[in-house]
This record gives C-alpha cells, structure tokens and sequence, in this order.
C-alpha cells in the first residue's frame, strides 16, 4: 500500500498544495476573472435593467395598483368598510361625514378630478358628479357644516344612488383584480365578480382574433418563405447574394412607407382593382374589398414579417449538406422522399424559429393593423395603445399587454413541450 | 494495360467526357471497363477528374459526352434513385436525425420491403461491420471510425451490387484508417462485391485495390494492379505520385540490348531501363525507388555505373535507415535501408558509391 498521505484520507475533500481545500482555492482564482467579466458587461445590465425591467415590472405593477381611491379618501374607505350594500339603503351620515371631509381635502390639493376619472372606469359618469360637487364643496367647511348627507344629495342626485358607494366600497382596497377581469371581458361589482354585458365583450374576442390571425400570417410566412429560403441555400454564391437582397431589400424601406404603399395597392380604387376591372374580371360595381379587413392585415403583414421567416430558415438550410439528399437519392429515395424524409426534417428548426419570432412580433404587432386593419382586422396591441394614449385607461392597458406577455409566454412553454427549444436554431 | 477478359465489363466507361462550363473538360475520353467483384480504386490528385468520374457513375453528374453502361446497359438516362449502386460518402452523410436502425432501414423501405424482413437485413448489415448493438444510437453518438462501419452497411444493406466509395477514410486518424481499408476490403471479397473506390492517398490504393486508374488532368495515366503500378510506372507523373521516388533528368546517350546510357547534367553516366524513350539524344526523367539503390558494389553486375554520392541526413525510423544524400546536384535523393545487423549507418558528410540495377531504374517521360 502506498504511504502518500493524500491518499489516506479517501473521504476529505480534496486539499490544495498549502492546505485549503481545492474547491475555495479555485473559486479565488478565479474570481478575479469573473469581476472583470463582471465589469465588462455592467453597462449592458444597467441599460437592460433600466430599459427593460424596470418598465415591465412597473406594467405588472400599474395592472392591479389601485391606492388612488384609499389615498383620496382615507377616512371614507375605513367609513364605509362596515356598510352593507346589498341591502339597498344609503350609508349612514358618518360615512358621508367622512367623505366630505375627504373631499374637502382632495379638492384643496385638486386630486378629485383624477379619483373621479378612476372611477368613471367602473361607472360612467361618475368623472362629472367630482368635478361638479368639487366645485361647490371647495367653499364647505369641514366641521360647520354639518352633517353633509342630506346636503350631498341636494348637491347631486348621484350621491343618493346606492351603487356610487357601492363603487367606492368594492374600489378601496389598495390592488384590484378589476383591471384584469375587464380585460377578459367581466367586471367587478358590489355583487362579486360577472360577465361584462353582452354588448361590451369585446376583448377577448379581440384576444382570440390577434392569435389567430398571427398563426394564419405565420403559416402563410412559412409556405412563402420555405421555398426561398430553399434557393437561397442552394443558388450559387453570386445569385445567392442577389436574392438576398431582394430578401432584404424590406428593411431599406420604413414600415410605415411599406404599409401605406399596400394601402395604395389594396383599396376599392386601388391597383389591383383597377387592373381586374380592366382585364374584365371583376364588374366596376362590384370591386373587392381587400383593405380594412383581416385580408388586408394579413396579406400586409405576411409581407412585411416574411424575412423573419426566411432568414433564420436560410441559416438553418446552409448547414444541410447536399449529400444528405445524393446519399438518400443513392439508396433509391425519389426526389420527394428523399425531400421529405431526409432534409425536411432537418429544416424543421429553422421553421420553429422562425415561426416563433414571426408569431411574437405579429401578437404584438401595432402600425400595420392601425393603418390596413380597419376595424375588424386589428390587434389586441391597437386595444392598448388606445387604453395608453386616447382613454388614459393606464391599468386596463397594463392588464392587457401582461395577459400578451403571459399568453406569449404560455404558448412558448408549450412550443418547448411539444417542439423543444433545444430545436430552434439561428443558424450553424 | 487494361485487362480484357474478352466479355465487356459489369461497368463500363465508353469515351466518357465531362465539362462544367463549356470551355474546360474535367474528364477527357475516359475509357475504362471494371470486371465484375472487382476493386477498382480511381486515385490522383485532387482536380484530377475522378470523383466527377464517380459522381457520373452514381447518376449525380450527367456526362457531356459517351456512354457509361453498368451490366451492358446504358444508364445515362436512369436518374440516381434507380440506378441501385450504393455509395459510401466522404462524410459519411448519416442522416443526422434518424438512428443508426432508421438509416439502414431507410433504402430497404423506399423499397417497400416489410417490416420483418427489413429489421433482420438491418440486423445482419450491422453485425457484418461489428456495429449491431450500436442500432439504436444517433449518428452523433458515435465516433468517426463506428459512423464510417454504420455508412459501410448502409450502403450494403440493400445488395448492391455496385458500391462506390468517395474517399471514405478521409477523416480518420493514421491507425484507424489502416485497419478500416483491410475491414473495407474483407467485406467486399466476402460479399462478392464491384467496388470503385476513390481516394487521393497511394498507400490506401496500393493495399486494397484490385486494379488502380491513376488519374490525372481528366486522364487515366495507368491503369494496373497496384505490384505493377508501383515496380512499373509508365510516365513520370505516375513515378512520382505513387510511393517514394528519386528522379534525375538527363539526356539519352545510348540504347543498346534494352539498356539506355543516360547523361546526367553534371556529366555522369548511368544505366536505365528505356521505358519511354527510344531515340538517342532524346531528354529523360530517370527514376528509381529509395529501396532500389545499391551501397554494395558486390551486388551489381560487372561494368555497372555507379555514382559519388555525399551523405546529408540520417534519420532512423525503427525498421528502415533513411538517408539523403546529395546525387548529381540532387539534394532530395533518398536512399531506404533496412535495418538489420549487418547493415552500415552512414554519417553525414561521408562519401559513397551508389549504384543498382539497370532494370530497377526507368527512363521516362522528361
């Protein structure tokens, strides 16, 4: 047996020359490496982090933020947490005490218009019935003026009708699920969660459009892109270059000089109804409507989408070698077997990632729908940049756009189920 | 040199010609029949023609020009998939996302062969190469010298009878390619196989082939089985590119009883045998092997010519002396020993008498 002393203790860990154990000695060499490593990369992660995380987490946030009600009118919220509104008699006169006094403050600091429009959200015409009493309450005094039910009422009728503080009641808890519940189509009330009206359903439908409309865009990108990205592959180098540019010629023009010029293309006086109506195919009464629908959309978006598609299948076709299809030929595949069973399925990830990428930029997809769409080819985005910029609805756009990122999310888990990420390659 | 059995041969090449851009021919009039069982090893340089020989063989390359027949019959216009001659790649091109199985099974199910009897000739196919537990492995999982075995059988799976061999040893190491070629050329003399095999490396040639076409510039320089092809070179070119080989130009002097006296540039004399040259005057390429050279004097015929040769280098390399010496202004002249007891080990800067024997020493082509 040998007599080496490292070989005598089998179970230890294993010790460096002067003793430490190896593990820590390692880690300390190399951390050296790993901080400047560190460094070098820093001013990416603070951009990322402040560009990017920051502002989604402050879009998860905004969705279910709601402490205007309980900061605007503190000591209503705890006022009224007692009344029962389903009984269908007003709050007593402490509750409207408290709310005077609330308001009388807000008004002072001028923070009820904002309340109001929150709350004109849930129940229209509450925006007004602020600013209206705002008005006149800002002469009130708090104490003096005593007691305030009867007077509130005289001030406007609203604040006798039950569901006014039945709103303020279900909206005075610091975060809400309201957002999201009008976002797939229901609503908050008094009563406990419900469908929104029939007439007013329009999101989810809106939700189920964007998505299958994005699969159709992806699938046309697909059976377009397949071939010529095929070509690009096998062309010689110098027609090779010449197609992809023309592959590329796109992104030289702006997206938005490429979707008007199909707006050009596409409407009822448009060139391609002028050119049918010419040749005789197509009556001038009765020209197409190829515009301001989901035809339009789609076919605009196919377009503008397809290098996505084809570029990363190129990549993927350039590293099939042509003797994989001279070997199956050589083993007596026709041309289509030896397509289908042979370099098919080595396209595949080429496919996946290209579907993935066209399918993400199309779920979110915003100017083209605006321009084409109409109004039943757009997205669920032209939804929220309706809810960001016209409707100021922040918390509603919020809820939106997280069930996007969600479904977007959803639907990658399930690609990496049934597909594997580990297939989806960008090349090499 | 071609050898006629009287009967047209199982494969035959009838003044073939190709070209790719009209201007160029790649392969100028081949002529070439393969006898049936025969291994055929198509070796030159690269650009010398004869992948685009095999690729027109195969059904991947129509000839611009000629007729190439496999059992009497002209396939120019068969394509590929029904010419039924199996090939083995240069990278193996294994298809990468089936398993070893799959990718034997492949041929046999295109040719709608059923189950049953498809797994049993995969089975029998890998066990031939020594691969049969590897079935179920991926291409990938395996190593360069497994992948080459699990090419071999698919390209034997469907019974070829034909099988064509694009350098298949290409990417293996030294040790593994030598005992592939000897593995290569046991299956074929077992199954009975024609196989044409193509290859840039002599070694590989001069082992397993039957017959070997050196080619060169769209040509077959000689065509002969490989003992011949190295002891009888007919040209130059073949001299050189097969084995190892010393060359001195000079001038034919004389020729008498099949024996040329050639004058070397420095004025020395020497004997050779005329193989390409029949006129006096006539300028000549001398070539004889490393192993041919004699250093004892006692060995050669009386009134033979010799030479004063200095010695520049001695290697050792284990069963062989190697020694360069400087031959008629020749620095590149090496001599190959075999090591045995007796035998001298010359140092450097000593000055020797070489000599050998006319007949191992060819006249060529300058």
């Amino acid at each position: 047996m040998r007599n080496d002393p490292a070989n005598q203790e089998p179970t230890g860990p294993v010790l460096a020359a002067d003793g430490t154990p190896l593990k820590k000695s390692l880690s300390r060499a190399l951390r050296r490496q790993k901080m400047r490593a560190l460094l070098l990369i820093a001013p990416l992660l603070a951009f990322v982090f402040i560009t990017f995380v920051i502002p989604i987490a402050s879009m998860l946030f905004r969705s279910v933020e709601n402490d205007i009600v309980a900061n605007t009118l503190p000591e209503t919220v705890v006022a009224i947490a007692s009344w029962d509104g389903t009984t269908g008699e007003l709050p007593d006169e402490e509750v409207y005490a408290a709310f005077a006094r609330d308001m009388i403050a807000a008004v002072a600091e001028k923070k009820h218009t904002r309340l109001g429009s929150r709350l004109n959200y849930e129940l229209s015409g509450i925006s007004s019935m602020f600013r209206q009493s705002g008005r006149k309450m800002k002469r009130w005094d708090p104490v003096e003026d005593a007691p305030f039910k009867e007077k509130l009422i005289d001030l406007h009728d609203g604040w006798g009708d039950v569901s006014t503080w039945a709103i303020i009641q279900t909206y005075s808890a610091p975060y809400t699920s309201g957002y999201f519940l009008t976002a797939i189509d229901m609503q908050l009330t008094p009563e406990g969660v419900t469908m929104q009206p029939e007439d007013k359903r329009i999101l989810i439908r809106l939700f189920w459009r964007t998505l299958v409309m994005s699969l159709v865009i992806t699938g046309s990108c697909i059976l377009l892109g397949y071939p010529v990205a095929w070509l690009l592959a096998n062309l010689p180098a110098s027609k090779a270059n010449l197609l992809m540019i023309l592959v590329l010629l796109p992104f030289w023009t702006s997206l938005l000089v490429r979707t008007s010029a199909w707006k050009v293309m596409l409407q009822q006086q448009g060139v391609i109804n002028d050119v049918l109506v010419w040749a005789g195919l197509v009556a001038d009464d009765a020209r197409l409507i190829m515009i301001n629908n989901q035809f339009g959309t789609i076919l605009a978006m196919t377009h503008i989408l397809l290098p996505f598609m084809i570029l990363p299948m190129y990549s993927v076709m350039q590293t099939i070698q042509p003797s994989y299809l001279r070997a199956a030929k050589s083993l007596g595949a026709t041309n289509w077997t030896a397509f289908w069973r042979v370099y098919f399925p080595q396209s595949v990830p080429g496919i996946g990632a290209g579907s993935i990428l066209v399918f993400i930029l199309s779920i979110g997809y915003y100017i083209t729908p605006e321009i084409v769409g109409g109004t039943k080819g757009v997205f669920i985005s032209n939804r929220i940049a309706y809810h960001i910029s016209s409707s100021l609805n922040w918390g509603l756009a919020a809820a939106l756009g997280t069930i996007l990122l969600a479904v977007v999310l959803l639907l990658y888990w399930a690609y990496d189920r049934i597909v594997g990420i580990d297939n989806v390659k960008l090349g090499g | 040199m071609i050898d006629k059995t009287g009967s047209e041969g199982f494969v035959s090449f009838d003044h073939v010609q190709k070209s790719y851009d009209g201007e160029n021919l790649v392969v100028k009039d081949l002529n070439l029949e393969i006898a049936k069982g025969e291994f055929l090893t198509m070796l030159g340089p690269s650009g010398s023609g004869k992948t685009t020989c095999l690729m027109m063989l195969a059904g991947f390359e129509t000839a611009t020009h000629g007729d190439i027949r496999l059992g009497g019959v002209s396939i120019n216009n068969i394509p590929p998939h029904k010419r039924g001659i199996g090939m083995v790649f240069q990278n193996y091109a294994l298809f990468p996302h089936m398993t070893v199985a799959e990718n034997l099974s492949f041929p046999l199910e295109v040719r709608k062969i059923g189950k049953s009897e498809r797994e049993a000739k995969v089975q029998r196919a890998l066990d031939m190469v020594q691969m049969g537990e590897f079935g179920g492995r991926r291409p990938a999982q395996l190593s360069g010298g497994q992948q080459q075995r699990v090419a071999l059988a698919r390209a034997l799976v469907f019974e070829a009878e034909l099988v064509l061999m694009d350098e298949p040893l290409g990417a293996l190491d030294k040790q593994l390619r030598e005992h592939m070629q000897f593995e290569i050329k046991r299956i074929a003399d077992n199954l009975g196989i024609t196989v044409v095999y193509v290859t840039h490396d002599q070694t590989e040639a001069l082992t397993m082939s039957d017959r070997v076409a050196v080619f060169d510039d769209g040509r077959i320089q000689q065509l002969a089985p490989p003992d011949q092809l190295y002891e009888e070179p007919m040209s130059s070119f073949v001299a050189q590119f097969i084995g190892e080989n010393n060359a001195l130009d000079g001038v034919v002097q004389s020729i008498d009883n099949g024996v040329a006296l050639v004058k070397l540039a420095t004025g020395d004399l020497i004997d050779a045998n005329p193989i390409n040259v029949s006129k006096v005057g006539e300028k000549t390429r001398v070539s004889i092997r490393p192993e041919r050279v004699e250093f004892d004097m006692n060995r050669l015929a009386e009134g033979s010519h010799t030479l004063k040769a200095e010695v520049l280098e001695f290697v050792y390399m284990g069963d062989t002396f190697r020694t360069r010496l400087r031959v008629a202004d020749n620095d590149e002249f090496i001599v190959k020993t075999r090591n045995a007891p007796d035998q001298v080990r010359l140092q450097p800067g000593a000055v020797v008498d070489i000599g050998w024997m006319p007949s191992d020493c060819r006249a060529l082509d300058a």
